[in-house]
């Protein structure tokens, strides 16, 4: 199994990777032989830290550094820094990858510096995950990849991969899978595409992606769709990242109209979240336009009676977002979409469609809406 | 009357009749029967309480004829049959009163004066000797020589118990190889026990608050105990004041006035009395007002006068008792004192200035000893590095007067250098130490009870009259004055001790703080070695190394304790 990638020799960023880890470790050793207390360090990642640059289209972290030295208090995640970055090395070197979870569990061979919780690992993998990012690293390329599965992708795409044993390349056409669709892959960064779509919608439930799917609404549509279930997980969004990019594509999102949807699943989708504000310049879409459902498609399609009302915790998400959610706040368009969903008070899923019948969506809503696309929120 | 006559057990005596069984009761009969209130209602508390007045007065004797004390104190025990023997090297007793002070009750030199003595009542040693005679029918066997003296006289005492008068049983002159001293030997009903009450405990005890005094024991086992003096100078002679005129009695100022040599009230006033002058005597005339004049003649003056010149002393503003008639064991000899008899970490002392209950002068001292020998203990070395260290395990079977660490802390009580054993919880100290608040200082302590800590707390009270609760002196009166000196020592020694207590919890934790460091330490190493692809040695120098810098700079930071 592993021939073929200790036949492989180490990629640039591979090497880069380890160059990184090692300075750091140089460093360490370097205060301690001069009589000083060792400090690595690392961006900070509080939200305080973090900006939306229009120009830039992602949250991203500002200049702002945390200083890890060796103290009482920090003495145990300094230690777990070190030896989660020796991890990282020894797997690149290696060729292998450990998930989050199995980084959790390398450590319970570390004694005293092993880790209580998966949080613990977590957010020590975070640490190393924003330093590597100031280095134009990502966390894939140290080896930590993410638990949770991508999204469904299906239409008009090849996806060219790679076989893991054998390294002879695989094409998966998305266009061929029947009712079931590719799943997209913790890792995205080999692959490589053929398509002849106009665009990628990005649908927020697995219903109305079967709906789609089924009755190959890409077909017609000429475009690639996408499950995100929910947020989009960080494969799924750098998997749209990656196909947008390499094949000049435009992203639609097609999500519930409600706070939830602009501001959690679309908001992440093309700027990234705060939280991993670190990585959100691989992960974010700023290629992404947002299809619907909107505020106006309530009135305009006649879902009046369709809705349900505003709960509190949408309204304070609403708010929220008009207060302190830069990228809502930079976009006037956007400001006025909330107000006016806060001023009609309800909210509509993307199911309440059916209203009008079942297919209502593939044959009225979506040609409708694709033929504007200036009505599309930025 | 016949049907009363016939009924001889429910007849009603007479006033007559009554008046032939009503005779006079003797001080020694009323003791025998009331054996408890001075302190020998068991035979364990008995025996204790005869080495107690022996040793009492044997250090009294030696420190009035200004002579370093030397004790030897050898118990017996046999079969419930104890034996005392209570040897000083004091000034010895001049024979014709030697019967006198061990064979009559209330018979003594300190009664009468006003100074501070650790006997006061004159009736400890012979109550001993009467315990003896009632519990084995043995007669006190006392050796005795002064100073130059070519014999030593040798008695055998007992008590004429119906008439408090001593029954000599044999008398002779015998050679003593020791210059000038007392030795008393008494049998008695007694039980030998260790324990917070026991002779040991006592003597030792004696030797805290009496820094001059060498002991010997020997107890019933033949063990050899040394007590050793760490002062070499004897405490200066209290001086004998006359009373305080707030401190007397209606009783005893009548009484007073009766036994005066001084022809006028005037001079009475001014003699009798300590704190009165001219002034002061005019004034206290003045308000007990007529027929009282400055020269109503003392003895002359009815119940009903003196009753309203007794009102008028208590009125009369007087400047407070002389203080200097009171003699403290002093702060550093009490801290050796501490330090040679108990093991402890942390010791302190106070000596409060002296102050004055109702008239009567006193003075209070408090020592505290912290920590146990035998517990861990960190230490701090020269280069910033921290290690645990055992303390070195007291090698004592004395019973440890220092307190384990979750159990009440142990009282030292003392009045007038003389330990308290017994009736702690009804004492003013043990008020005092339950009614200071130790949560402040940093101690647990449930309300309403002693502190919880590792600790003995020493409290000394000095008077020139101490008010026990009982003729067994096994307690102080709290007073409301003697109390808030007790408490205001406490709460002196108790800052010291809870800087202290801060000083070793920060070192404790410090402690705690390199520890939790030291841990991970390897792992630092562990990862520099994977990383870097370092060898053995170079980790483990690179550790070493580690390990320094952390410990320069934790020092550094640190300011010094």
């Amino acid at each position: 199994m592993k021939n073929a990638s200790s036949v492989k020799t180490p990629s640039d960023q591979d090497k880069e990777t380890i160059t990184l880890i090692e300075s750091i470790a140089r460093e360490v050793r370097k205060d301690i032989d001069t009589g000083v207390l060792p400090s690595i360090k690392l961006p900070a990642r509080g939200l305080d830290n973090v900006t939306y640059d229009e120009m830039k289209g992602y949250l991203e972290l500002c200049g702002a550094h945390k200083l890890r030295t060796l103290t009482v208090n920090t003495a145990r995640s300094f230690a777990q820094t070190l030896r989660l970055m020796a991890t990282s090395r020894a797997m690149v070197e290696s060729n292998d990858f450990a998930t989050k979870r199995e980084a959790y569990y390398i450590s319970k061979n570390w004694g005293d510096c092993r880790f209580d919780e998966q949080a613990e690992s977590d957010a020590i993998m975070d640490d190393i995950e924003a330093m590597a990012s100031m280095h134009g690293l990502s966390r894939e390329q140290l080896r930590f990849y993410p638990e949770s599965h991508g999204g469904s992708v299906a239409g008009r795409l090849t996806v060219i991969d790679k076989d893991s044993a054998t390294g002879r390349s695989i094409e998966i056409d998305c266009a061929n899978l029947g009712s079931g669709a590719y799943s997209i892959p913790r890792s995205a960064e080999h692959l490589s595409f053929r398509t002849d779509a106009r665009f990628v919608l990005a649908i927020e439930t697995g219903g109305m992606f079967q709906r789609l799917n089924n009755h190959r609404f890409w077909e017609t549509a000429k475009c690639i769709i996408v499950e995100m279930g929910g947020v989009p997980t960080r494969a799924t969004r750098r998997f749209i990242r990656l196909l947008s990019d390499t094949q000049d594509l435009p992203v639609y999102c097609f999500v519930d109209c409600d706070p939830y949807g602009f501001t959690n699943i679309y908001r992440t989708l093309k700027v990234g979240s705060g939280n991993a504000a670190h990585v959100n310049r691989f992960l974010c879409v700023p290629q992404a336009r947002f299809l619907g459902v909107t505020p106006q498609d309530i009135l305009d399609f006649g879902l009046e009676d369709a809705t349900h009302p505003l709960t509190a915790t949408d309204v304070k998400r609403a708010r929220d977002a008009l207060q302190n959610d830069p990228f809502i706040k930079a976009n006037p368009a956007w400001i006025a979409a909330v107000e006016q969903l806060l001023k009609m008070g309800v909210r509509a899923e993307q199911q309440a469609l059916a209203k009008w019948g079942l297919n209502y969506v593939i044959d009225q809503y979506l040609p409708r809406k694709l033929a504007d696309e200036s009505a599309f929120l930025p | 009357m016949a049907q009363i006559s016939s009924d001889k057990q429910t007849r009603v005596p007479t006033a007559i009749e009554l008046a032939s069984r009503q005779r006079e009761i003797s001080v020694s009969e009323f003791f025998l029967k009331n054996r408890h209130l001075l302190g020998f209602d068991t035979p364990a508390k008995a025996l204790v309480t005869a080495v107690k007045e022996a040793v009492d007065n044997a250090l009294d004797a030696c420190e009035e004829a200004g002579v370093l004390p030397e004790i030897v104190v050898h118990v017996r025990d046999r079969l419930g049959k104890a034996r005392v023997v209570v040897e000083d090297n004091g000034p010895g007793i001049v024979e014709s009163q030697i019967a006198r002070i061990f064979g009559k009750l209330l018979y003594g030199s300190k009664f009468h004066k006003l100074s501070q003595s650790r006997g006061q009542q004159g009736m400890g040693i012979s109550a001993a000797g009467m315990y003896g005679q009632l519990t084995v029918g043995k007669p006190l066997h006392i050796i005795s020589r002064t100073e130059g003296d070519e014999l030593a006289s040798e008695l055998y005492v007992s008590i004429d118990t119906a008439n408090n008068r001593p029954d000599i049983h044999k008398k002779r002159r015998v050679e003593w190889d020791c210059p000038h001293g007392t030795r008393v030997e008494m049998e008695m009903e007694g039980h030998h026990q260790t324990g917070p009450h026991s002779v040991e405990v006592y003597l030792k005890q004696t030797a805290i608050a009496n820094p001059h005094v060498s002991i010997t024991y020997v107890d019933p086992h033949g063990k050899e105990t040394q007590f050793l003096r760490c002062a070499d100078t004897l405490p200066p002679r209290p001086k004998e004041i006359k009373p305080h005129p707030h401190s007397v009695e209606l009783g005893r100022l009548i009484q007073m006035l009766s036994n005066t040599t001084s022809r006028s009230l005037m001079r009475f006033l001014v003699d009798e009395f300590s704190c009165v002058g001219k002034k002061t005597a005019i004034e206290i005339i003045k308000r007990a007002g007529k027929p009282l004049t400055d020269r109503s003649y003392p003895a002359h003056i009815a119940h009903a006068q003196a009753a309203a010149l007794h009102r008028a002393i208590q009125k009369t503003r007087v400047l407070a008792p002389r203080t200097d008639c009171i003699v403290p064991i002093g702060e550093p000899q009490l801290l050796e004192g501490l330090r040679k008899e108990l093991a402890a970490d942390f010791y302190t002392t106070a000596t409060r200035p002296a102050a004055a209950y109702r008239g009567n002068p006193f003075q209070v001292e408090v020592g505290m000893a912290f920590g146990r020998p035998g517990e861990p203990d960190i230490e701090v070395d020269a280069g910033g590095h921290m290690r645990r260290k055992q303390k070195a395990q007291h090698a004592s079977t004395v019973e440890q007067l220092i307190a384990p660490k979750d159990e009440p802390v142990r009282l030292l009580r003392f009045a007038n250098r003389t330990p308290l054993l017994y009736q702690q919880s009804s004492c003013a100290i043990t008020k005092a130490v339950i009614q200071t608040n130790w949560r402040t200082y940093g101690l647990h302590q449930t309300k309403g009870s002693l502190p919880i800590a590792p600790m003995a707390i020493l409290v000394h009270v000095a008077s020139v009259w101490i008010p026990y609760t009982s003729e067994s002196k096994e307690a102080i009166e709290p007073y409301p004055e003697i109390l808030k000196e007790i408490k205001l020592g406490l709460q002196q020694c108790a800052r010291r001790l809870a800087h202290y207590l801060r000083r070793e919890l920060h070192l404790r934790q410090e402690y705690d703080r390199r520890a939790h460091i030291e841990r991970y330490l390897p792992h630092i190493g562990a990862a520099l070695q994977d990383i870097l692809a370092l060898s053995d040695d170079e980790r483990d120098s690179t550790v070493n190394m580690l390990d320094d810098v952390l410990h320069t700079s934790r020092t550094t930071r640190r300011s010094k304790p």
